[in-house]
């Protein structure tokens, strides 16, 4: 039975069994690869949507289970008109691999949208179920402190 | 001087290990360019490493990016000679070619140990790694990538940028030397502005010309710290990894093999054969492929097969193999890479026994790679660290000829050495060529990642040392391990490998310590657990041995760790004894150590880079939390500042992740970790604040990819040890100690 999504404001019709992922919904039928397949256990947050803005682990939530709209790293800015909180990645050079980056940039997108000066230990708390292999957690840690500082500004 | 002319006749030397029977290669051959294997659609390639056409210029960085930025330092390099910004250029990775053969890596192999290298020792070893042209070494390791692509590609920057100005004299009629180039322009004294993308072909027509290198004085972005070249993509989720090649009709594919790495006497896969998407299911002999519609239902599919699985050639559990790495030491050894003074004339005061684990890599992306197979063709797209290696052996794999192979190496998420092997690759074109036409990308989950790796070898060291008024005298280490190179270099080159390999005790032998009686033994066990080169390889442990152990000397001296270091290494490598100032005045380690405070020093010299680290750990009442790391570091020429300090703090947090949580353990023959939760990593709340500073007195440009890893165990291991006087001497720490 085909399905339909709202995925970064558009619709996409997904015939699909219901049980299959939200990631691999993404990735292999709409082509979405933003997102991330790191662990599939949601141990590591590579592959972190937003729906109806809560940052989600796209691995656990089945696409029969999808409760609104989704939102992709391909959603919140482009290299053309990259978001704040990108820029911020830009800025502070964070990427090394850059594979976990789409689902650290998500997870700290809902932080900065509910929080919008968070303090170390916030950081700590909200990021803790993101791993990074490469060890980019310093700047990942000073980009979101100088995103929260940009969007105060605005 | 002796050492060197060791070298047999009939046995070349590779990465310090003696490839018996191998080819013995002219002085011509040695120096022999080989051709260049760029040729554009359209444009000019003006050599191996940069293309123009009239949409731009390319720069060929012929290294894989696993996040180390390479591809943004060795596209800086030719763009400093050509005269062009980096954010005029595209960079690719290119084809796998002998052109782009990696003699650094090879250079490593000459058998003297770095740090005491003479110039004319430092230019031999230049000579022997012109042999890896002859090995097809196109890799990506061992800490090289810039220090092979040092002089090269500046060299194909600057030649380029004179075949350009050649070219745009011709065409102006003027004298070469009246023309300027700036910013992709040739710019005459009258004004006259000519693009290279205008010139390009021209210039391709004219030779080569020698060219004389500019200055370090006169660079405008070596040196300085560069926007890398990937960054908008991986913010952006445009990146393309191996697992987004997406293809038209592509099917997406898993693989289920033996947990023992063993053969597979059979298999039932009836109920997965009906399930939602499946399309096929491929026998491979010691497991199975499954293909469908979407990766998730073939992973389910592949859970749904049952296995007769045949066991494990190598002993069953970790006790029974650690049973045999003990046993090495009852044999010969296999090398004694440093034999100075006389150990056995002094009484050892201090001995102890060190051991760690075996070791996944576990990349954020799993192994993966997309193949297509036509019948006489077959093109993969893959992230791998040995472009050559990946096309040679699925060549083979799938009866074809290396030239009908093309490869395209994707960016990839994490190496750290997993994908210097080709095992994924090859699995990959054995389920294309089942089904033809048909492109295919093959997936392993995370669990068929880890527990299919090739690990860092589990080691066990044995140390004993002696002091006498404040100083060590006397220092002799034993190292028994599984060979990783050994290992390796059978899967590369397919033939069986033996002789000393040093790599056995990297980060023991080679150390900078002026000690009178020092002897380092490697002794290597009869242990086939597939292992393989781990970030840092030998050092990765071989420095947690080394450091430790002086560490525990100098407490035996009762002298502060730091200075007895200092004292022992400044009579022996200056620019080691800068990095350990560095630190000491970084860290204000000559303050008092609040109480609850513990502080670690460690000092490690891996792939010609000195790296000392101090760690400062804290005991919070919940758990023992590592607050501070600093960091000084040596890589002779510091080429962008920026991307060495990330590749400190990575290689440190690496090195700490593993130290705290990592171990590879085996029951009935297969490995006991599935997933992250049993393989874990510092997270953000671990992640302690790393200062780094890096440091510029050695004599040669060195790596910096792997050298921030081997100090990380130690110097935390130390800091452990000041804090609760109890001395770690295995790893995983968390076995022992309880971190927040």
């Amino acid at each position: 039975m085909a399905r339909t999504l709202t995925i970064n404001g558009t619709a996409h019709a997904v015939d699909l069994p219901d049980n299959v992922p939200l990631l691999w919904v993404l990735r292999d039928a709409l082509h979405l690869t933003g997102t991330k397949y790191g662990c599939g256990v949601a141990a590591c947050g590579a592959c972190t949507v937003h729906i109806d803005g809560e940052a989600v682990r796209s691995c656990q939530v089945a696409l029969g289970d999808v409760w609104g709209a989704v939102t992709t790293i391909e959603g919140i800015g482009t290299p053309d008109a990259v978001a704040v909180v990108q820029q911020a990645w830009i800025d502070h050079q964070v990427a090394q691999c850059g594979y976990c980056q789409s689902g650290q940039i998500m997870q700290a997108a809902a932080l900065l949208a509910q929080n919008v000066a968070p303090t170390d230990d916030d950081i700590d708390e909200a990021m803790n179920g993101n791993l990074c292999r490469c060890g980019t957690y310093p700047r990942i840690r000073a980009a979101i402190h100088d995103a929260a500082k940009k969007l105060q500004e605005a | 001087m002796s050492r060197i002319g060791k070298i047999a006749r009939r046995t070349f030397l590779f990465g310090a290990i003696a490839v018996t029977g191998g080819a013995a290669f002219g002085y011509y051959k040695m120096v022999e360019t080989p051709p260049n294997p760029l040729l554009p659609d359209t444009g000019a390639a003006l050599n191996a490493y940069v293309i123009i056409d009239t949409s731009g210029i390319t720069i060929v960085a012929p290294r894989a990016e696993m996040g180390q930025g390479v591809q943004t330092t060795l596209a800086a390099l030719v763009a400093e000679e050509l005269d062009v910004t980096l954010d005029q250029i595209t960079v690719i990775h290119g084809p796998p070619a002998k052109a782009y053969f990696n003699q650094a890596l090879l250079g490593n192999a000459i058998p003297v140990i770095e740090y005491q290298r003479k110039p004319w020792v430092h230019d031999a070893a230049e000579f022997v790694g012109n042999a890896a042209k002859f090995l097809n070494l196109q890799v990506t390791g061992g800490s090289t990538s810039t220090r092979d692509a040092y002089v090269k590609m500046r060299e194909a920057g600057a030649q380029a940028r004179q075949m350009l100005i050649e070219a745009a004299a011709k065409r102006l009629n003027v004298a070469a030397n009246s023309l300027r180039t700036e910013a992709g322009t040739v710019i005459a004294a009258d004004g006259t502005t000519i693009p290279y993308t205008d010139l390009a072909t021209d210039a391709a027509a004219l030779p080569a010309r020698n060219v004389t290198l500019r200055d370090r004085s006169d660079w405008k972005i070596l040196g300085t710290s560069q926007p890398r070249t990937d960054m908008v993509a991986k913010s952006t989720g445009t990146a393309t990894y191996g697992v987004d090649v997406r293809l038209p009709d592509m099917r997406f594919a898993t693989v289920k093999m033996n947990p023992k790495r063993s053969g597979m006497r059979g298999f039932d896969a009836s109920e997965a054969l009906l399930m939602e998407g499946v399309e096929k299911i491929i026998d491979l002999g010691d497991g199975v492929a499954v293909v469908a519609t979407n990766t998730w239902l073939a992973m389910q599919a592949a859970d749904a097969i049952t296995f007769d699985w045949e066991d494990a050639t190598y002993p069953a559990d970790t006790e029974a193999q650690f049973a045999i790495i003990e046993q090495a030491f009852n044999g010969e050894p296999n090398s004694t890479a440093r034999d100075e003074g006389d150990v056995e004339s002094v009484p050892a005061a201090i001995t102890a026994e060190y051991r760690v684990p075996f070791l996944a890599h576990a990349t954020m992306e799993p192994m993966t790679t997309t193949a297509l197979f036509t019948g006489s063709a077959l093109e993969l797209w893959s992230p791998n660290q040995g472009p050559i290696l990946v096309r040679d052996w699925c060549a083979k794999a799938v009866g074809l000829e290396p030239e009908q192979v093309t490869v395209h190496t994707t960016l990839m998420g994490g190496g750290f050495g997993r994908r210097g092997e080709y095992d994924f690759a090859v699995l990959a074109a054995r389920v294309a060529r089942e089904m033809p036409d048909t492109p295919v990308q093959v997936t392993w989950s995370r669990e068929e990642d880890m527990r299919h790796d090739f690990y860092r070898p589990a080691a066990i060291a044995r140390l004993s040392g002696t002091v006498q008024d404040g100083k060590a005298v006397m220092l002799s280490a034993d190292v028994a391990a599984p060979s990783c190179s050994h290992q390796a270099m059978e899967r590369w080159l397919g033939r069986s490998m033996g002789g000393p390999d040093t790599e056995l005790v990297a980060g023991v032998y080679d150390q900078p310590y002026a000690i009178p009686n020092y002897r380092v033994r490697g002794y290597k066990a009869d242990l086939d657990v597939p292992v393989g080169f781990w970030r840092s390889v030998g050092a990765s442990y071989g420095g947690f041995f080394f450091d430790s152990f002086i560490d525990e000397m100098a407490h035996a001296a009762g002298r502060d760790p730091l200075e007895f270091r200092l004292d022992l290494i400044t009579p022996e490598h200056a620019p080691s004894a800068k990095v350990l100032e560095a630190v000491r005045d970084m860290s204000n380690w000559n303050s008092p150590l609040p109480s609850g405070v513990g502080r670690g020093v460690a000092f490690s010299y891996s792939f010609g880079t000195p790296v000392a680290q101090v760690i400062e750990v804290r005991d919070t009442g919940r758990g023992i939390k590592i607050e501070n790391v600093w960091i000084a570091c040596d890589p002779g020429v510091a080429l962008d500042p920026h991307n060495i300090r990330a590749q400190m703090m990575g290689g440190c947090i690496y090195g700490l992740s593993a130290a705290i949580h990592g171990e590879i353990t085996h029951t009935d023959g297969e490995v006991d970790q599935f997933n992250f939760p049993d393989y874990d990593g510092l997270r953000m709340a671990s992640c302690p604040k790393i200062e780094v500073n890096v440091l510029e007195n050695a004599l040669h440009i060195s790596g910096v990819g792997e050298p921030g890893t081997p100090p990380a165990a130690p110097a935390l291991a130390n800091a452990l040890f000041s804090l609760t006087k109890q001395r770690p001497r295995s790893l995983p720490l968390w076995r022992d100690y309880s971190f927040v």
